[in-house]
């Protein structure tokens, strides 16, 4: 009896251990089997095919830079429309709501991040895009502008919560310090608490952009999908990383010279994605320690 | 001229409640649009009945049944990995760099693109383990991209259980395992719902993971196993809305609502979860 619950014990203790390990686990798969399936686009197409102006699998030309620049640029306007809101909403729910308003708000946010993203892209195609096409007089409203917007809303939940967090944590006293010396409410907020959390802003804003990066399905269904480089990209199509390979996955034969392509693009969002959370999260750690340092 | 430093205040906390209000006008009327354009559209036959005419009539009831299989499917395997990692690193974990490098692989598992999670899936589980484009591949690929949500909120919850339940049931002479299972599981597990069901929304809204490892343009008929196709909300609002020409909008809108409700009634049933509990929490 005693022996079978030392049994069932060790069981299970080795079930958790293997599961804790998961993650790492299936990072490492997920790297290993994107390299494997793309790596040899590297030597199967000429450098400087792959670093070419052309996106046209169909005549063998894979240019890379035109797919860059829109996953660029895209992600670039939502980062303009994002950042100051998702900021300026994080300092209200966070310093200027009282009570009541802040538990109402932050659930109420936190509902733009479940709201599917073919559902935005949805309306983005059928309302924003003919909106924005007649306003600024353009010949279509399939632009990289239309999928700023919308990353932009997708966006916004992580930068507030994240923030909102960060600015949470920063001691009672530090306000009270700013408060009792005179300052105005605004003064305390602007010179001392958003200051003293920066860095946790700042990692707000790296994963909110970061997650701006890898949306697929709203950039596909309302940006236009055409792979071009021109300097007021914002007001044109654009074709962003994860839009070709959502679009173009589905007709290829796999261990093709085009199948591996994608591969080879997904391996570049992998590494951008990879970067820039290990940035953020070694960020955040830092911060905690300091934190705690400060508190102590 | 310096401007007086209250009416900076003043100008600048109008902008942060403009900014504010713009935001939640904003979700306000995502919401009420769709569900203004999409009502019309919702009868009994919308949805219980098989799409008809190259998907112009009938209904939608294989796409409802689709999204709900692959959301339960993903259940089923995120949640037991994902609470048995939690678990280990709440209860079993110390601060070595190994557990950071555990913590830095979950942190990287939820910035992962959800269409590189559907590459990888294609990859692994459709032509290396053989399982084919499947009901079983697109939940393997949703429960993987699920798992780093599970995993920190549940990891959370179980922490916010303070350290004196478990020392008491220890000094009771409980093993490690009921001290778990028995008291700190069932102190955590509103937590623990809670953000299990904010994962499964995501899943469930997801169309790139499942693009390639599982989603049926159409089938005529409900999927029999889970080596078979299926369709899925999420991607059948794309398909009729950018693949179909001369769709009716009417039909879009009301896919759309379904969709909205489905994520919505989640999202909802958590927020709920978590706020009657911690109204009833009593440490």
């Amino acid at each position: 009896m005693v022996r079978n619950r030392k049994l069932y014990e060790a069981i299970i203790q080795f079930l958790i251990r293997v599961c804790g390990y998961s993650a790492v686990l299936f990072v490492a798969a997920i790297f290993i089997f994107l390299l494997q399936a793309g790596l040899p686009a590297l030597v199967e197409i000429a450098p400087s095919s792959l670093l070419g102006l052309r996106w046209y699998p169909i005549t063998t030309q894979y240019g890379l830079l035109p797919l860059l620049y829109g996953s660029f640029i895209i992600t670039f306007g939502a980062a303009i429309f994002s950042i100051p809101f998702g900021i300026a909403t994080a300092v209200f729910i966070a310093e200027v709501a009282p009570r009541w308003m802040r538990e109402v708000l932050k659930p109420f946010v936190e509902i733009l991040a479940g709201l599917p993203s073919v559902v935005l892209g949805f309306l983005g195609y059928l309302v924003l895009a003919p909106l924005i096409r007649t306003t600024l007089n353009l010949p279509t409203g399939l632009t990289a502008l239309t999928g700023s917007i919308l990353l932009a809303a997708m966006a916004l939940p992580t930068i507030v919560s994240v923030a909102e967090d960060a600015l949470d944590a920063v001691p009672k006293s530090y306000r009270d310090g700013a408060l009792a010396l005179g300052a105005t409410k605004w003064q305390t907020i602007w010179r001392v608490t958003l200051p003293a959390a920066r860095s946790g802003v700042l990692t707000a804003v790296m994963l909110g952009v970061g997650r701006a990066i890898g949306e697929t399905m709203a950039v596909m269904m309302v940006t236009g999908n055409a792979a071009q480089i021109r300097w007021d990209g914002l007001f044109y199509p654009a074709r962003t990383m994860t839009a070709t390979i959502a679009a173009e996955m589905g007709e290829v034969a796999s261990g093709d010279v085009h199948y591996r392509v994608l591969f080879l693009i997904a391996i570049i969002l992998f590494l951008i994605t990879f970067i820039v959370n290990l940035i953020a999260s070694s960020m955040l750690i830092r911060a905690k320690k300091r934190a705690e340092r400060m508190l102590s | 001229m310096r401007v007086s430093r209250t009416v900076t205040q003043r100008i600048a906390f109008a902008l942060l409640t403009a900014i504010m209000a713009l935001t939640v006008l904003a979700i306000l009327a995502i919401i009420t649009y769709i569900f203004w354009n999409g009502l019309p559209a919702i009868s009994l036959e919308f949805l219980s009945a098989m799409p008809s005419n190259g998907m112009r009539e009938g209904g939608i009831w294989p796409a409802i049944v689709g999204t709900v299989i692959l959301t339960i499917g993903t259940a089923v395997i995120a949640v037991p990995i994902g609470l048995l990692a939690a678990i280990y690193l709440s209860e079993y974990a110390s601060d070595s760099p190994f557990t950071r490098t555990i913590r830095i692989a979950i942190v990287n598992l939820s910035g992962i693109p959800s269409v590189v999670y559907g590459l990888f899936g294609l990859a692994l589980f459709v032509l290396f383990l053989g399982f084919g484009s499947s009901i079983l591949a697109s939940c393997l690929t949703l429960a993987i991209m699920t798992l780093p949500v599970i995993i920190s909120t549940a990891e959370e919850a179980l922490r916010s259980v303070p350290q004196s339940f478990r020392v008491v049931s220890i000094s009771m002479g409980g093993t490690r395992w009921q001290t778990i299972w028995r008291i700190v599981l069932p102190q955590a597990l509103p937590g623990i719902l809670t953000g299990v069901i904010l994962g499964l929304e995501r899943a469930a809204g997801e169309t790139a993971p499942i693009l390639f490892t599982g989603a049926a343009f159409f089938l005529p008929q409900l999927p029999q196993s889970i080596f078979d196709e299926t369709m899925a909300l999420p991607y059948h609002l794309f398909v009729i809305s950018t693949q179909v020409p001369g769709m009716p909008v009417q039909l879009q809108y009301g896919t759309a609502l379904v969709l909205l409700i489905f994520v919505l009634a989640m999202n909802l049933i958590a927020t709920f979860i978590r706020s009657y509990f911690r109204r009833k929490r009593q440490w």
